[in-house]
């Protein structure tokens, strides 16, 4: 098991025959990826890296039972994919894309609610570097080759932060079963918390490595979460204890508005809720060690 | 995006918010004129800067003669105003708005953001106008009123008059403060705006609905679809260093350490400059060049970095996925031939090929301290620092 993702995933890019999606189309491919096909409005019959091309999600859902898709849409179009995504029956859509507008993330939520929970898409991202399942599966523009399989749930707002993680576990021997980029936008579709419900289901994750940063309620949320309901470790960094108030730090979603936003402040919150600090990026790795480690004994 | 009082009120008065009459003014000669094609025998002369709390900082002048109005203008243009929310560095007024004076019967506050937890537009309303918001809900939390609005189906006239019931509104004038609460929602949400704030929103004596202070923001990401938006951004009261910055495609943000800072992606360069302070530094800088850290983001951002007065010592942090380590040495050591460095340069090379990036850099002639963690790289950036000191 793993979540969102496994070998048998099939999987559909959308947006699938610009620069930026072929080119990781391509990289999932050879990671072992199973992608079907993808889709380009007005580009549908044609063939591209071997694969169909289709006008429409729907089509594309019909003709090669996807399950699961990858977004590469620009910002403008962004939403109109997503939600197209979402009424074609994908159950996971994965969002690059940076630079979705605020108001158009509430309009893709909005939308979404009228799907019963059963049928309802789980968005990841936007503005993430994606989904991977070591050794399985990869939905996302990371190098797979820095992720060894394993039992440590990965969930994290950063691209290279959480390569910086995924690292520094392998250097000490230390797999992930899957790691989740949930985005720097302030709206997301999957929150820390709805991903650690997935990893506490999940059989093959033993402890979860949360990367958080300033900004926004989620992360307290979700300590919140881990001390009412889950029996797994939860271990937690918070990138920004520079960051000046009122600033966005880069990703649109990382700015200190309200009390509990700063880096200070979640680290105290999630020390309530039990959560285990990792005290600097430098020892995320080692902080996951010790925490397995204390789970054996 | 943040635009000016002025800027914002003529938006507002768009979507039917009444505003006391005014004018901008760019000279004192120009200022006085405005006073007396305003009319009447008080004006309030106000500094234009990208920032709140500019009364306490004297920004804010009321005038009895066209001639005071001047007189204001004259001190007010040019000078460098320091409130709480500009930092020490302040901003510079170049233009002053003139407007008639209001008699005041009542000061309300409204105010409108997203709330991240309900993933809705929040309405905040208070009866105790006239101070920020942090005051108000420090000093009289009860007195705050909050509403959600489903972005979906919009604002409703119920939830506006319920808002306008619970300031205490005179009952004869709640239709219209409803309409200025609808108002300011459908200038957030058609506006693509992150936030609206009218403080005060005050009731004149003679029963005026008007906004005196208005402050808007905007959703950087959706300036694509708003160019009346986004034709209204200052630039002059943005760093000089950030709007270099921000036109090259680099996210950056200027701090007030002495490290600089070049690094792929938001999450790790928050991360290196946490390392840095924890090391015992202060990091001068944020600086994105995006995850892919190409060669020619490199270069813009080592010219960035080094023209940063502040700056003594460069960190790079470049952690390289599918572009390898190598590829980001080689793009490092272009970069700087073109660009000229005369300091401490800590350089940390992570990912992909990792080895070879660094061995390109040690066989190259560029005058460099190696790292190999985060904590590594910011010990050594500390400690570079340090050395200098010394000598």
């Amino acid at each position: 098991m793993s979540v969102l993702i496994d070998k048998k995933t099939k999987i559909l890019v959308q947006g699938f025959t610009g620069k930026f999606g072929s080119f990781h189309a391509e990289e999932m491919i050879k990671y072992g990826t199973n992608i079907v096909g993808g889709v380009t409005p007005g580009k549908g019959g044609q063939t591209h890296l071997n694969l169909p091309v289709f006008n429409t999600v729907k089509e594309a859902v019909k003709n090669t039972g996807a399950s699961a898709s990858i977004l590469f849409v620009p910002p403008a179009f962004a939403a109109d994919s997503a939600m197209e995504a979402a009424d074609a029956g994908i159950k996971t859509c994965v969002a690059i894309t940076d630079g979705i507008p605020s108001h158009d993330m509430i309009k893709i939520k909005r939308y979404m609610r009228r799907y019963s929970k059963t049928e309802k898409m789980t968005l990841i991202g936007p503005n993430c570097a994606g989904v991977i399942s070591p050794g399985k599966a990869m939905l996302g523009i990371m190098p797979g080759h820095i992720y060894k399989e394993g039992n440590v749930g990965i969930i994290g707002r950063s691209g290279t932060l959480g390569y910086e993680a995924a690292q520094q576990l392998k250097n000490l021997n230390i797999g992930v079963s899957t790691s989740v980029g949930i985005g720097g936008d302030p709206i997301n579709g999957s929150s820390f918390k709805d991903i650690l419900e997935k990893f506490e289901q999940d059989n093959e994750t033993e402890v979860v490595l949360m990367i958080g940063e300033i900004g926004g309620p989620q992360e307290v949320v979700a300590g919140q979460f881990a001390k009412q309901n889950m029996k797994k470790p939860v271990i937690a960094y918070i990138a920004g204890l520079t960051a000046p108030k009122g600033r966005v730090m880069g990703h649109a979603g990382a700015i200190v508005s309200a009390y509990g936003e700063s880096a200070v402040e979640k680290v105290e919150l999630l020390k309530e809720c039990g959560v285990i600090i990792s005290k600097n990026p430098s020892i995320m790795g080692e902080t996951v060690k010790l925490a397995l480690n204390g789970k054996k004994n | 995006m943040d635009i000016h009082e002025y800027q914002a009120k003529k938006i507002l008065s768009g979507f039917g918010i009444e505003i006391p009459i005014g004018g901008i003014a760019y000279s004192p000669e120009n200022a006085e004129n405005k006073a007396r094609e305003i009319g009447g025998s008080k004006w309030i002369v106000k500094a234009q800067i990208h920032s709140g709390a500019r009364g306490k900082a004297g920004g804010i002048i009321i005038c009895n003669s066209a001639l005071e109005v001047a007189q204001a203008a004259d001190k007010l243009l040019g000078k460098k105003l320091v409130t709480k929310q500009t930092g020490p560095q302040g901003k510079i007024v170049h233009r002053v708005y003139i407007e008639e004076a209001s008699d005041i019967k009542k000061e309300l506050y409204l105010g409108l953001v997203f709330d991240r937890s309900s993933e809705c537009i929040m309405v905040v309303a208070s009866t105790e106008g006239g101070m920020s918001v942090e005051e108000i809900s420090k000093e009289k939390p009860e007195s705050i009123i909050r509403s959600k609005i489903e972005v979906a189906v919009g604002m409703q006239k119920f939830q506006a008059r319920e808002i306008a019931f619970g300031l205490g509104i005179d009952p004869k004038l709640i239709s219209r403060t409803a309409e200025v609460i609808i108002g300011c929602y459908r200038a957030f949400s058609e506006l693509d705006a992150t936030m609206v704030e009218i403080n005060p929103l005050i009731i004149s004596k003679n029963d005026h609905i008007l906004a005196l202070d208005c402050k808007m923001s905007f959703d950087n990401n959706a300036l694509f679809r708003r160019n009346q938006v986004s034709e209204l951004r200052d630039k002059a009261q943005e760093n000089s260093n950030e709007v270099y910055a921000s036109d090259r495609g680099l996210n950056y943000v200027s701090l007030e350490g002495n490290i600089g800072n070049i690094i792929n992606g938001a999450g790790l360069a928050m991360a290196s400059m946490d390392m840095i302070k924890l090391a015992g530094g202060e990091p001068a800088n944020f600086l994105d060049v995006g995850g892919g850290a190409t060669p020619e983001k490199m270069v813009k951002a080592f010219k960035l970095i080094s023209q940063d007065e502040k700056v003594k010592v460069i960190l790079v942090n470049i952690f390289a996925g599918i572009n390898r380590c190598d590829w980001v040495a080689e793009g490092i050591i272009q970069a700087l031939q073109k660009i000229k460095i005369n300091m401490p340069l800590v350089i940390r090379l992570a990912g992909t090929n990792v080895e070879k990036g660094n061995k390109i850099l040690k066989e190259s002639k560029i005058n460099y301290i190696e790292a190999s963690t985060l904590e590594d790289a910011a010990n050594k950036a500390v400690k570079a620092l340090k050395e200098l000191g010394k000598n």
